[in-house]
């Protein structure tokens, strides 16, 4: 993980926030109470499958969404000079942020240096330096032989820089970006992940991205808001969402792994008809999910001691380590156990499952 | 491309009936005869005659003041209803009304504009054909501009209002630009359609002001001369012209 180490006193001063923000589209909630807050200089994603509302909120923080209900605020200046200016008043063109879009919305009819010093040209920024700065953002994003260009004579990697180059010439103090690699193919995706992040540090800019690929979120987001369902379910590093997920969905979202339901029962969980030691049952009662990331899961032979056991149905190798998905009986889905090297066990075998009982994770059910 | 075979022959036959006629025509206005049909020799006699005719000239500006003015209003209503019904109301009912008057038939439009103006009293004149004009004008405009709307990504706009643009603003340097092709097909097609435009201005014109068409009409009543010919030919010029000048605006609006 590539994720840059930011100054902990500095990372904590609020840039934006988002209280209490609702939206409905009919009997349908987009943003049901969504509360949160983003960092100054941290690359934020928002995550989530589609229709969670996480648009929806880029949306109205850009301003093309009319909110229910809530507040968002932005911070202006810096130190004693800081104030909170009520984003929710301004119109889309007088607010401190701009939008990459999906689609990037590239104006057909302008050249690349055009589109760049369109914003510019509206704020009345003086000719010269509108110049300057779009050749200035133009070397940055590394198209300087393009700036007489038209979009359509662009390739998608290049489009979506011209893009980026267009938004950050404003120097806005929230950029946002929705599903900013969408639109390209695979090994241009991994690129420019490198490539946003790296310009991230770069400008110096806070960077929001909206995302439904978790891979993409993890890799360069500082911290992540998990979103479904219109409600924020957990917002957290992304070592912390693995490790520690706040609920079912979390864990299930994020990253792969296997989920026993069960009852808590003393200092363990009543699953499977057996009794499952957990070290920490952290105060939760009732009905819980005991989640097992596959690199948790230890398998051995048949007959040792285990807390589990089953049939290999399944073998996959990729090189340097391999997965084993094990059938245990009363689980819908197999126990994956993933280990470096060759997988050891064969399709048919019975083996025994084991894990670290203080490593495993207990989530509660429901509310 | 793989070949027709025999489905050939109603193309040629079509083609053949659509166009002969329109050949004779061409050709007999250089026709020397005054007997319609019977050739006896090449002349541009009757172009000249055309130029002198005092009914023919003012019968075609007549229908230039109609055509341009009817041009002029209907792209500019057509294209606002355009960016309305698909940028901001999205009903399918308003758009179907707006676009209602280029399918409906002539004569049906022509007659209820004709009880129209009797009932709310305005005289019957060239403006009266203009604004009758401008009604279908519209939605022809509409359509075509409808279209094009349908193809643009509509955040395009959110785009220029993100990076500080007004609404105005945007409007002219973004919206504008990326309809201007299909603005200025919907207007060619305007003023194609009200050039040769015969019923709803036969309805709808005072006695005094006659527009070509209708000038034409009260001359063939006599008999085709080779006069007709040389106009129609005229007539036939312009409209190849601004016809072929639109496909070519649409190609480019599609190469971009």
């Amino acid at each position: 993980m590539t994720s840059t180490t930011v100054d902990p006193g500095d990372a904590r001063e609020i840039l934006l926030s988002v209280s209490s923000v609702s939206k409905a589209y009919g009997p349908v909630r987009a943003l049901d109470d969504v509360s949160l807050e983003i960092w100054r200089n941290e690359f934020f994603a928002l995550l989530g499958p589609s229709g969670c509302g996480k648009t929806t909120l880029l949306r109205a923080i850009a301003g093309f969404e009319d909110l229910d209900g809530g507040s968002i605020t932005i911070m202006s200046g810096e130190g004693p000079d800081a104030a909170s200016d009520d984003l929710l008043a301004l119109p889309p063109n007088k607010r401190p942020v701009n939008l990459m879009f999906q689609s990037y919305a590239l104006f057909p009819h302008m050249s690349v240096r055009k589109n760049i010093a369109y914003g510019l040209e509206r704020e009345g920024v003086a000719r010269a330096e509108v110049a300057a700065r779009v050749s200035e953002v133009l070397a940055t994003v590394g198209l300087e032989d393009k700036a007489s260009s038209r979009p359509a004579q662009l390739s998608g990697g290049q489009k979506q820089r011209v893009a980026l180059a267009r938004a950050i010439v404003k120097r806005p103090r929230l950029l946002l970006l929705d599903e900013p690699l969408s639109a390209l193919d695979r090994k241009v995706r991994a690129e420019m992940q490198i490539e946003l992040k790296r310009l991230q540090s770069e400008v110096g800019i806070t960077f929001v991205v909206v995302t439904h690929d978790q891979e993409e979120a993890m890799s360069m987001a500082d911290r992540i808001a998990v979103m479904d369902g219109g409600r924020v379910q957990q917002v957290a590093d992304p070592v912390t969402l693995y490790g520690q997920p706040a609920n079912v969905f979390v864990a299930g979202f994020i990253g792969s792994g296997t989920l026993i339901p069960g009852v808590i029962d003393g200092a363990g969980l009543r699953a499977l008809g057996r009794h499952i030691p957990i070290a920490d049952t952290r105060g939760l009662a009732g009905a819980a999910v005991l989640m097992l990331r596959p690199e948790q899961v230890r398998l051995v032979d048949s007959g040792e001691i285990a807390l589990l056991d089953g049939e290999v149905v399944e073998t996959h190798f990729y090189g340097g380590s391999s997965t084993t998905s094990i059938r245990v009986a009363g689980l819908d889905n197999p126990v994956i156990a993933s280990q470096p090297g060759a997988p050891v066990h064969l399709v048919g075998e019975r083996v025994g499952i084991t894990w670290d009982s203080s490593s495993s994770v207990l989530l509660a059910v429901g509310p | 491309m793989r070949s027709l075979g025999w489905l050939r022959l109603p193309l040629i036959g079509a083609f053949t009936f659509l166009y002969i006629p329109i050949a004779v025509l061409v050709v007999m206005s250089f026709n020397a005869s005054k007997v319609p049909f019977v050739w006896t020799g090449f002349s541009t006699r009757w172009y000249g005659e055309l130029a002198s005719n005092d009914l023919i000239r003012e019968g075609l500006i007549n229908t230039l003041i109609v055509a341009v003015g009817a041009t002029v209003l209907a792209t500019i209503l057509g294209t606002l209803i355009a960016i309305g019904v698909a940028r901001y109301v999205r009903s399918s009912v308003l758009e179907a009304y707006s676009l209602a008057p280029a399918i409906i038939p002539d004569l049906v439009l022509a007659i209820g504009l004709l009880a129209f103006f009797s009932l709310v009293g305005v005289t019957l004149s060239l403006f009266s054909v203009l604004l009758a004009h401008v009604v279908f004008g519209m939605a022809f405009v509409a359509a075509v501009v409808i279209a094009r709307l349908g193809q643009t990504d509509p955040s395009l706009e959110e785009a220029s209002r993100d990076l500080g643009a007004s609404a105005v603003a945007t409007f002219i340097r973004v919206t504008l630009p990326s309809l201007g092709p299909a603005i200025l097909a919907g207007a060619l097609l305007v003023f194609t359609l009200s050039i040769d435009e015969f019923v709803v201005a036969f309805f709808t014109d005072g006695p005094s002001t006659p527009t070509l068409p209708i000038v034409i009409y009260s001359m063939v009543r006599f008999g085709v001369t080779p006069e007709i010919n040389a106009l129609a030919t005229l007539l036939l010029l312009v409209s190849f012209t601004i016809v072929i000048s639109a496909q070519r605006i649409t190609r480019l609006t599609d190469a971009v």
